[in-house]
């Protein structure tokens, strides 16, 4: 018989995978005292991990997709928990409800709106480049 | 004799961390099946239901937060592994980010710098006290990264969370239409201005429409991760001086 992907060790050796970067992030952040949280070390390291795999023109490990995708298909769940936190800080919202919800809806507009119209403009300021120099 | 073992249950369920941890699957269950029965429309946004629902059964059985939160923080500890795994889909689109790199690192920059700017301007005209301003700033940030950014420039980590979530349902159920409005076709643009204003929550809504704008949002949330750890200490820093 072959080897049963079902048995789910896959999945528990992508974890491990992910579980050692975020290790490595964590601690690298408090031994240097780096300015990033210890999770988005943890990303870099594993990205540049998987940069010099494919050099060699390795594929990410399968196990690290699978878990990764189970864990990225399902975001939104890992959010509640924070979320539900806004229940410890009714009394600060309820003061402060006017310039929070402002700050929060016209942030999302205004962040989203400036990066996607600059980065619209500069994709074809690039395009524009690339064929006059060609 | 009853009564008292109805009594010795409750206490059992109200302080075992199997109910909260339960009860939160199952209200994401719900929401996630009302979002599939009405057609991914947006307003049915599965965190917005999820935490909407949570917060009535806690209130309804005069439940603390730290209480459900012993249960609920086995979900809410996989938000550091998750931002570890996004490292997968930056690998996968790495050919297309590398084509289209400055555009995307340079407009990121530009949103990130205006929107912070903007938020904690408008905050503090508003009257929002200062810790509130600080824990605004990283409000676009996925969960784990603004809280840890927060801690970091002396915002307030808990609330930041909770901004942040709430940003991510705003970008959620806000974006496309508004990015429709804007005129933008592109898919990546659309992607990349999703991820970089409403982190993982909107990246979950790109995924839902469109499988390519999907990628760029993850890949946009996992860049602004890093570029807002980055600047935001330094943004921070240069609004208080200006503004005293």
């Amino acid at each position: 018989m072959k080897a049963n992907k079902s048995s789910g060790i896959e999945f528990l050796f992508g974890m491990t995978a992910l579980l050692i970067f975020q290790l490595l992030g964590e601690v690298s952040v408090r031994l240097l005292d780096l300015p990033v949280p210890g999770p988005v070390a943890g990303l870099l390291y594993l990205l540049v991990l998987l940069l010099a795999m494919g050099k060699f023109k390795r594929p990410a490990p399968e196990s690290l997709e699978q878990s990764s995708l189970a864990l990225l298909n399902h975001l939104s769940l890992l959010f509640v928990p924070a979320g539900v936190g806004v229940m410890v800080h009714f009394q600060r919202l309820e003061e402060e409800w006017l310039p929070i919800t402002v700050a929060l809806f016209l942030g999302v507009l205004i962040t989203m709106g400036t990066t996607a119209l600059s980065m619209q403009f500069l994709m074809r300021f690039f395009d524009k480049k690339a064929k006059k120099s060609s | 004799m009853q009564n008292t073992d109805l009594q010795t249950l409750w206490v059992y369920l109200s302080t075992s961390p199997l109910t909260g941890l339960t009860i939160t699957l199952v209200a994401y269950l719900t929401a996630y099946t009302l979002h599939r029965k009405t057609g991914t429309h947006p307003l049915t946004n599965t965190v917005l239901i999820s935490v909407i629902l949570l917060i009535l059964i806690l209130e309804v059985t005069d439940t603390e937060y730290a209480t459900y939160f012993e249960g609920a923080q086995f979900i809410h500890f996989l938000l550091g592994p998750v931002t570890v795994a996004l490292a997968i889909p930056l690998f996968q689109q790495f050919a297309q980010v590398k084509r289209l790199f400055i555009p995307i690192i340079l407009s990121m920059v530009i949103g990130i710098t205006v929107g912070t700017i903007a938020v904690m301007f408008i905050a503090k005209l508003l009257g929002a006290d200062l810790a509130t301003q600080i824990s605004l700033s990283a409000r676009s940030v996925t969960a784990p990264v603004a809280m840890g950014i927060a801690e970091k420039i002396g915002g307030i980590p808990s609330l930041t969370a909770v901004l942040a979530v709430l940003t991510g349902i705003i970008g959620a159920v806000l974006g496309t239409h508004y990015l429709n409005l804007l005129k933008i076709k592109d898919n990546s643009v659309k992607g990349i201005a999703i991820g970089n204003s409403s982190h993982g929550i909107g990246t979950a809504r790109a995924f839902t429409l469109n499988t390519s704008m999907g990628a760029f949002a993850g890949l946009s949330m996992a860049l602004a991760a890093l570029l807002n750890a980055l600047m935001l200490p330094w943004l921070v820093k240069g609004f208080l001086l200006v503004t005293g």
